[in-house]
């Protein structure tokens, strides 16, 4: 036993630390140049690579970006009569009251959020192409922002207070374009820009989530009649794509309705709002779904009825299981909107067709659908990383 | 001693009654606001003098098609323009999905990769191209990328390709005389070198001796190839060159603008999403299974390809078919670029004839007729790859 | 231990009881399956009763018909003075009367524990919010656990969680608790925490139907063993008429098997 001579094996372990410079080369090693294979895709994937950024940075510098600048205000808001524009930056910034406390009593995951907005906000307010007035507001709402990020973090109480007023955040706002007596109303036609595809957007996403909940519930039903008109409706609405949907809701609407004449916007919030709630009824049927029949049973033996098994035990459980398919639903909605520019609505992606038909902008088409297309990335990036962090930090509370 | 409550149950308290009375108010609110839309919808349908039926669909269609597989002239009935929006329809579908199915399966390994770069490059594209509406990308490579190519006389050209600002004319087979023998012989040799493989590999196992399966099946096809060549002296497919005359491209086949930028922007679009099916199916498949794999001696290459894949493959056909799915309804946004799918041919229709409720209704039925045999096809895949449990 | 719970076991003799659950001809079918044959049983209040007999015997579709979560086509069910109707308004007060622990415990995961037993007290008994709370604490005290009331179920353990179930079936205040195999899922070191509740609630007078496979636990609580089989009840009796005298052959050939 005693001549048994181990082999002389390499220390598996580094004892002493590594430098900055061998962590690096060790790095280098490891996710690049592992093996002669490797070293050529990377050698490859880095030379496009660097073309492509070549590319794109000579593209930045040389173009002429006047076919954005020139028209940000229709960008942005479409036709809003100028006057009223201060309604816009009011509700703005509310968002950023809002926004900041909400950072101050939650802190994480809005931070990303509010700091995101706030550099957009800024880049905005840097450009020379801002009118002096806008510039003064965006640089109130950064203020804004960071003046309540301080209010939040040192009043926690304002919890709920906040959750009521996000809620009813987009009320608020449609109020104050709306007047309600108090002012003039700003008609929905001159509504464009992005602005308007935040109005479809949030409309749709917040009317689809009752109808969608009523609709996933409807289809688990033991009732025969309830489960098939549920079935029916969803997988039809499943089965066409959005723009038949809106075609419809254009087209037929009003002979449905015998008559009434709906304004073209409220028809495709219609129209978004019943496509997304059948996509929702199924992410949330799935949900209901995952919940064990003993959850369910444990709840009767406590002699609660029905409904109140479905508030109080059913639902929670539920909704939290599939928060991250629901994001993504909304995230859907939103860049969907985008369709409104095929049946001639100006919102963000129509105003710059309408803009693009301008003559004098000829040939700059490049220019004005990267800058809206980076606009929607930005927005569509963030919100799908806030889903992510959702998603992970919903996995605590277990041991 | 007295049981109380033994009294017969009142009907709106009994469990067994109580389905049933919301099921009949459930059809009466929902009856009554059906029976209103429909009586606004006839009533309406009077007021304009229209009636329903499907009697226009043969009268002449007097609108120009600007692509088709099929031939088409403004003479031909509604219906005939309906087909031609259908075939369309189907044409950039099948080529969007064969085409993000290949790099949506090459960007999902490459996101997996060891490699750093390669997988952050992968990582880029999808959430560039993913957060980026569909729309938006049509655009895009319709106004800004393919519109101003240069003109036809100065056109862009890679090899026989061509690039002009009325489209893309490229190299397309052509059918010939023998291309249904060829496809026959084709049919009968790989099916014949399916039973060698097969074969062989039985044998093989059986015998313990080596018997090259793989290589003689390649080899009976490829044998089987030059025979045909060599008897038949001509290639199953000829290959038209387009050639500019002056005017036009002769030969080949062309691409309109409308169709390329619905077909790259879908294919890379849904590359996306199938990219990032595919990751979740390989990285679904327990860890276990690599290594015990790897520890039964198996190069990662071959265990990638006999235990991974098939296993990958269970978890990625629901969520894919969805994708493929969701490809042919997408392909509709091609009238937003004057490529005239069925939604697109439909539009035309319903302003002319003004038969709204009709035509949505034909279209909304080729889609359900899309949807339906596109999730039939899957579910057969499905089963075959569906694990034996007991 | 007061009697909180039921009738004080050492003072009143059986026969001067009430009778609380009352099983007359029960009979149920799934589809063509016959699963409860002919059932009869009176159970008196305070009594502790320990249901035996192999798996598909239908001991525990029994004990799930008392509290309406299973439904029967032939004859009658009456706890507590209330007839088991289809009548909606008498199985919500036979399930206020009836508490039930079940095997996999079923405490709802997004709730603290002390949420998980005051809910039913709070929107179904419709106490006050403070009163429920304070029963949920002080039931929790007497199953042993007063530290956990802030937790999340997912953060106890399974005999923990078996407790809490108990709590809260108790904090409803009824009649007749129901256990449907409580320690079949639990690991060995944290039955005895389990068992040793019941034990002490038996003593305190509660009227009790458990199914289980914990013989010693019957053959110390038990006033009266059942046994079920294909169905129909085989063999009753006291525990130890049953256990050292077991008078049919399936009853010793099922004693057979386990001891």
């Amino acid at each position: 036993m005693d001549n048994i001579q181990l082999e002389n094996t390499e220390p598996v372990l580094e004892t002493t630390k590594l430098n900055s410079q061998k962590k690096l080369q060790l790095w280098l090693k490891n996710n690049l140049f592992k093996d002669w294979k490797n070293a050529i895709v990377t050698i490859v994937t880095l030379m496009f690579t660097i073309y492509l950024l070549a590319n794109i940075g000579k593209f930045l510098f040389a173009s002429e970006w006047n076919v954005v600048t020139d028209n940000l205000r229709l960008l942005f808001v479409g036709q809003f009569p100028i006057e009223e524009i201060w309604r816009l930056w009011v509700s703005l910034l509310f968002m950023s009251v809002l926004l900041g406390t909400s950072w101050g009593v939650w802190r994480g995951i809005i931070g990303h959020v509010a700091i995101s907005l706030g550099a957009l906000l800024l880049v905005f307010g840097i450009l020379p192409y801002t009118e002096n007035e806008s510039k003064v507001y965006l640089f109130s709402c950064i203020a804004t922002i960071v003046v309540f990020y301080f209010v939040g973090k040192y009043v926690p109480k304002l919890k709920i207070p906040m959750l009521v007023l996000w809620i009813l955040y987009i009320p608020i706002c449609l109020s104050i374009i709306n007047g309600f007596g108090v002012l003039e109303p700003v008609k929905s036609n001159v509504w464009g820009g992005f602005l308007l595809t935040l109005v479809i957007a949030s409309v749709a996403i917040i009317c689809s989530f009752p109808i969608g909940l009523l609709l996933a519930v409807g289809r688990r039903s033991k009732l025969p009649i309830i489960k098939y008109c549920c079935i029916l409706y969803i997988e039809l609405i499943r089965g066409m794509p959005l723009i038949m949907v809106l075609f419809i809701a254009q087209l037929l609407l009003p002979m449905f309705l015998g008559g009434i004449q709906l304004d073209n916007v409220v028809r495709a919030m219609i129209a978004f709002t019943l496509f997304s709630a059948a996509y929702l009824a199924e992410n949330i049927r799935g949900g209901l779904q995952s919940i064990p029949r003993g959850q369910f049973e444990a709840a009767q033996a406590l002699g609660l009825n029905n409904v109140k098994v479905m508030i109080f035990v059913v639902l929670p459980q539920a909704l939290k299981a599939v928060i991250p398919a629901m994001v993504g639903q909304f995230i859907s909605v939103f860049k969907d909107t985008s369709l409104v520019a095929v049946i001639g609505l100006a919102d963000f992606l129509g105003m710059g067709k309408k803009i693009a038909a301008n003559p004098e902008y000829l040939g700059k088409y490049m220019e004005l659908y990267i800058v809206i297309a980076f606009i929607y990335f930005i927005f569509c990036f963030l919100m799908s990383h806030v889903s992510k962090h959702i998603e992970k930090s919903l996995g605590v509370g277990t041991r | 001693m007295e049981v109380k409550k033994t009294t017969s149950t009142p009907l709106w308290r009994n469990r067994k009654i109580i389905p049933i009375i919301a099921q009949i108010l459930f059809v009466i609110i929902v009856g009554t606001v059906i029976i209103f839309m429909v009586n606004n919808v006839i009533s309406g349908l009077e007021q304009i003098g229209l009636t329903l039926g499907l009697d226009y669909l043969t009268l002449k269609a007097s609108f120009p098609i600007s692509e088709s597989i099929i031939s088409y002239t403004p003479d031909d009935p509604y219906i005939r323009a309906l087909l031609v929006g259908l075939l369309n329809t189907f044409k950039v579908s099948i080529f969007g999905i064969i085409f993000a199915s290949i790099i949506g399966v090459i960007v999902g390994v490459a996101r997996l990769s060891d490699n750093w770069l390669v997988s952050k490059v992968a990582t880029v594209y999808v959430e560039v191209f993913r957060n980026t509406p569909l729309l938006v990308q049509i655009f895009i490579w319709n106004f800004a990328v393919f519109l101003p190519m240069p003109k036809i006389q100065e056109a862009l050209s890679i090899g026989s390709f061509y690039f002009s600002n009325r489209g893309a004319s490229i190299p397309w087979f052509t059918l010939q005389d023998n291309t249904l023998i060829w496809l026959i012989v084709l049919i009968l040799l790989i099916v014949g070198s399916v039973f060698l493989f097969r074969k062989l590999t039985k044998v093989s196992l059986e015998s313990g001796k080596s018997t090259y399966p793989l290589i003689s099946s390649i080899g009976l096809i490829v044998i089987g190839t030059i025979i045909t060549f060599l008897v038949l002296r001509n290639g199953p497919f000829g290959l038209s060159v387009p050639v500019f005359n002056g005017n036009s491209f002769d030969g080949g086949t062309s691409l309109s603008i409308g169709f390329m930028s619905v077909l790259v922007a879908l294919t890379i679009y849904t590359s996306t999403y199938i990219s990032e099916i595919v990751r979740a199916g390989i990285m679904g498949v327990p860890k276990g299974q690599t290594e015990a794999a790897k520890a039964l001696g198996f190069k990662s290459r071959t265990a990638l390809r006999l235990i991974i894949f098939p296993q990958a493959i269970r978890i990625i056909i629901p969520p894919l078919t969805s994708q493929y799915l969701n490809l042919i309804k997408n392909s509709s946004l091609a009238m937003a670029v004057a490529y005239q799918d069925i939604v697109g041919i439909g539009n035309t229709i319903i302003n002319q004839t003004g038969h709204t409720l009709e035509t949505l209704l034909i279209v909304i039925s080729v889609y359900l007729l899309f949807s339906l045999t596109t999730s039939l096809l899957m579910n057969l895949f499905n089963k075959k790859f569906q694990l034996v449990e007991r | 231990m007061e009697s909180v719970f039921g009738v004080n076991k050492l003072t009143t003799p059986l026969t001067e009881r009430e009778d609380i659950i009352k099983v007359n001809k029960l009979n149920k079918w799934y589809g063509d399956h016959h699963v409860l044959k002919d059932v009869d049983l009176t159970v008196k209040q305070g009594e502790v009763i320990v249901i035996l007999g192999p798996s598909g015997s239908g001991k525990s579709t029994f004990i799930r018909t008392i509290n309406a979560l299973e439904e029967f086509q032939k004859g009658e069910i009456i706890v507590d003075d209330i007839a088991l109707t289809d009548d909606v308004k008498n199985i919500e007060e036979i399930r206020k009367e009836t508490g039930m622990v079940f095997q996999s415990f079923n405490l709802f995961p997004h709730m603290t524990i002390l949420k998980n037993i005051s809910l039913a007290p709070i929107w179904v008994r419709k106490w006050k919010k403070t009163k429920a709370e304070q029963i949920a604490k002080d039931l929790l005290e007497r199953v042993g656990i007063p530290e956990q009331a802030n937790k999340y179920p997912g953060q106890l353990s399974g005999g923990q969680q078996q407790r809490v179930a108990i709590a809260r079936a108790l904090a409803m205040q009824p009649k007749i608790m129901l256990f449907d195999e409580p320690t079949s899922a639990l690991d060995p070191e944290m039955v005895k925490e389990v068992l040793d509740v019941m034990k002490t609630l038996a003593e305190s007078g509660m009227t009790m139907l458990v199914v289980t496979h914990e013989m010693g636990f019957a053959r110390q609580v038990a006033d009266r063993i059942i046994l079920f089989d294909k169905g129909e009840i085989v063999e009753m009796g006291k525990p130890e008429e049953l256990f050292d005298n077991p008078k049919h052959e399936r009853t010793k050939a099922f004693l057979s098997q386990i001891l």
